[in-house]
């Protein structure tokens, strides 16, 4: 089993909910980025998804956009980011961490460096949001032989046809897309949502998540009812946007990331 | 059901001049690399354009408009001052500047209007670069009654006044883009932005024969009629298939359009010229295809201007429109399998031969085109006589006046 599947699976015995935080690598640097996943943890977060920065990022809202040009105005590059989780990885060995971001960087790289210097490293799952299942067979073989997880999206969009597709290629968890945009907009449609969820939880054999949009404890907890956990992205990002451009003081990190701690409690005490 | 696909990915290309396969893949090429909430707008896309692609009425309906409101086909011109300064082969031109709008884009944004009607949306959005895209989508909607707007770079935007207002006085929105590097790829970033939160109800009109499937094959077949006519216009004036065809390339529409129907003509040789910048050699360029490698933007894999970490390289053009880090992935193909020669004509080159043809034909020729017949010119002295080129003349230059007129050291 997954060190994915064991964290949520233990989560999920003591009747909790996945809390998932996403960062940009290197926003605003990498020595912050480090710092923040410990504090994440410390937050009670329960995975922590790792934005890889792209130059394109067409699937992301403008908030994590600026994140992604304020970590590449650093020059941060994808080995800096698969080396930012072996650093990670010395003082915890437990916390799974998933790189999000698009193919290219990937590709550029070539699949076998990545898949193989991303499994010496620690990572534990890969989200490339611009890489359908359709066109993933060779990096999915390869992830797969590494033994990390490879995580898709469904969209308010997705056919049921499709969408058991993508839950039979998908390992670790699924990312459900809460709304019809880009990550940081405003949900408007819960109960499509949970129509969807619904559907998605009778063919689905991985946890289900929702991500896009979740801005705080209320909608968090709205939202962990109908599945298995949350994602907070954009929230997170907007937050460590006002953090100093290099050596925070701890208070500020703490302060970056208390809207994590604040969804944790939320979600503990609604169950 | 995914092996099935993969396995009639790797059996399909028997004849590796008719891609795409069913997928959308040329070679390695190609594909649909979209974030999931817009796999369902490409993949109706693909099936509504496969039905009406087989589907007469729709074919003769395109030509109708082609033919009355284009104002097609456009000549086929014999440039015999250009041709004599060259000093070699004959030069032809496909005179695209004098359709409607302009340039070329108009033949796929007639097509794509259809599209949008037949699929029932009333809203349109695109991309521009130069805004001769942006002007074309903005004609068609105006004729349609369709809402539109038009996503452009604010680099862009101060480049290419003329034309925004052009788009303006036809209804058109145009959307200042500020992310990235303001120009042309950050202006897709933002429609296809738009198309995610606004799918159901809106069309999005990719300019260039790039994107997800099945962009890159819809808009090649729309501007296959230019490639139609120049072959036709060739038997009918040279008595045969010219000895090689010259296109500038930045996304590649024109250039595909004009070579499609040549491509099983072994003896036609090809050229696609792309923006050479400053010269290779300084980075400062736009051409991916010459000084690029493969990966993966905007829906499609393709050769790309990217750095060894894989972000996109900015780009340098001094015409707008192929300021573009990409290529539509059938170029990337036809450059594999060495069907396509691509080449690069510098800023210099191209102003150069800009200036040659207004002076010699009384044609002003737009930058992007201005490529081409430099690329031409060269290429018309090494053949020598008794050859034929023709060169697809894609747009008219009174947009670039005003670039040229800065770049010689003339205010207006």
């Amino acid at each position: 089993m997954s060190r994915i599947s064991q964290v949520i699976k233990t989560r999920q015995a003591s009747g909790g909910k996945i809390v998932v935080p996403y960062l940009v690598a290197g926003d605003p640097d990498l020595g912050t980025s480090l710092r923040l996943m410990h504090a994440l943890v410390a937050a009670g977060s329960d995975i922590i998804e790792l934005g890889v920065p792209f130059s394109d990022p067409s699937s992301d809202g403008e908030v994590i956009q600026k994140g992604a040009e304020r970590a590449l105005a650093r020059g941060t590059t994808l080995l800096q980011v698969i080396d930012l989780v072996a650093q990670f990885r010395t003082t915890d060995p437990d916390t799974p961490v998933v790189l999000m971001g698009y193919l290219n960087p990937v590709e550029i790289l070539g699949y076998e460096q990545f898949v193989n210097s991303a499994s010496e490293a620690g990572v534990d799952g890969v989200l490339l949001v611009d890489m359908p299942p359709t066109e993933s067979p060779p990096l999915a073989g390869m992830l797969a032989d590494a033994g990390l997880d490879l995580i898709f999206l469904v969209a308010p969009t997705t056919s049921e046809t499709r969408a058991r597709l993508i839950a039979s290629q998908c390992t670790g968890y699924l990312y459900y897309v809460s709304l019809k945009g880009v990550t940081g907009a405003a949900i408007s449609d819960t109960d499509s949502i949970a129509r969807n969820i619904g559907l998605l939880k009778t063919f689905a054999d991985v946890p289900i998540v929702i991500g896009f949009g979740i801005k705080d404890e209320n909608s968090a907890a709205s939202l962990a009812k109908l599945a298995d956990g949350v994602v907070i992205g954009s929230a997170l990002v907007q937050k460590i946007a006002g953090l100093p451009a290099s050596d925070a003081e701890d208070t500020e990190i703490e302060a970056s990331v208390s809207l994590i701690g604040a969804i944790r409690k939320r979600l503990d005490q609604t169950g | 059901m995914l092996s099935k696909d993969v396995e009639s990915r790797h059996i399909s290309n028997a004849d590796p001049l008719e891609g795409p396969d069913r997928l959308g893949h040329f070679g390695p090429y190609g594909g649909m690399f979209v974030g999931e909430t817009l796999v369902a707008a490409v993949e109706e896309l693909a099936e509504v354009y496969e039905r009406l692609a087989a589907d007469p009425d729709f074919w003769e309906e395109f030509h109708r408009d082609l033919k009355y409101y284009v104002g097609r086909p456009s000549p086929l011109y014999f440039a015999e001052r250009l041709t004599s300064a060259a000093g070699g082969a004959d030069i032809y031109l496909k005179r695209e500047d004098l359709n409607h709008t302009g340039a070329h884009k108009v033949n796929n944004t007639i097509g794509q209007a259809l599209l949008a009607r037949h699929m029932g949306k009333t809203r349109l959005i695109a991309e521009t670069g130069a805004g001769q895209h942006g002007v074309a989508s903005a004609t068609v909607a105006a004729r349609m009654g369709l809402e539109c707007h038009v996503y452009m770079g604010s680099e862009d935007i101060k480049r290419q006044a003329p034309n925004v207002y052009r788009m303006k006085l036809l209804g058109a929105r145009v959307v200042p883009v500020t992310s990235g590097t303001k120009t042309l790829k950050d202006a897709m970033n933002e429609a296809l932005r738009d198309w995610a939160t606004n799918v159901d109800t809106t069309y999005y009109m990719i300019g260039t024969a790039a994107g997800p499937h099945p962009y890159p094959k819809l808009v090649r077949d729309f501007q296959s009629v230019i490639g139609r006519e120049a072959r036709q216009q060739c038997l009918e004036q040279i008595g045969r298939l010219p000895d090689a065809l010259v296109a500038c390339v930045g996304g590649g529409s024109n250039a595909i359009g004009l070579f499609h129907p040549f491509l099983h003509d072994s003896e036609v040789a090809m050229y696609g010229v792309e923006a050479g910048g400053l010269g290779l050699q300084t980075g400062k360029h736009a051409a991916p295809l010459s000084d690029g490698r493969p990966g993966v933007l905007h829906g499609n894999r393709t050769y790309l201007m990217t750095d060894a970490g894989g972000q996109i390289r900015d780009t340098h053009s001094v015409s707008a429109g192929l300021d573009y880090p990409g290529v539509g992935p059938e170029h990337a193909w036809l450059k594999d399998i060495k069907r396509v020669q691509y080449v690069a004509a510098t800023d210099e080159e191209t102003l150069h031969a800009f200036h040659d043809l207004t002076r010699m034909e009384g044609i002003i020729p737009a930058l992007e085109s201005s490529h081409a017949i430099a690329y031409a010119m060269k290429l018309a002295a090494e053949l020598g006589p008794g050859k034929q080129i023709v060169v697809n003349l894609s747009g008219r230059g009174d947009k670039d006046i005003q670039t040229v007129a800065a770049i010689d050291g003339i205010e207006l």
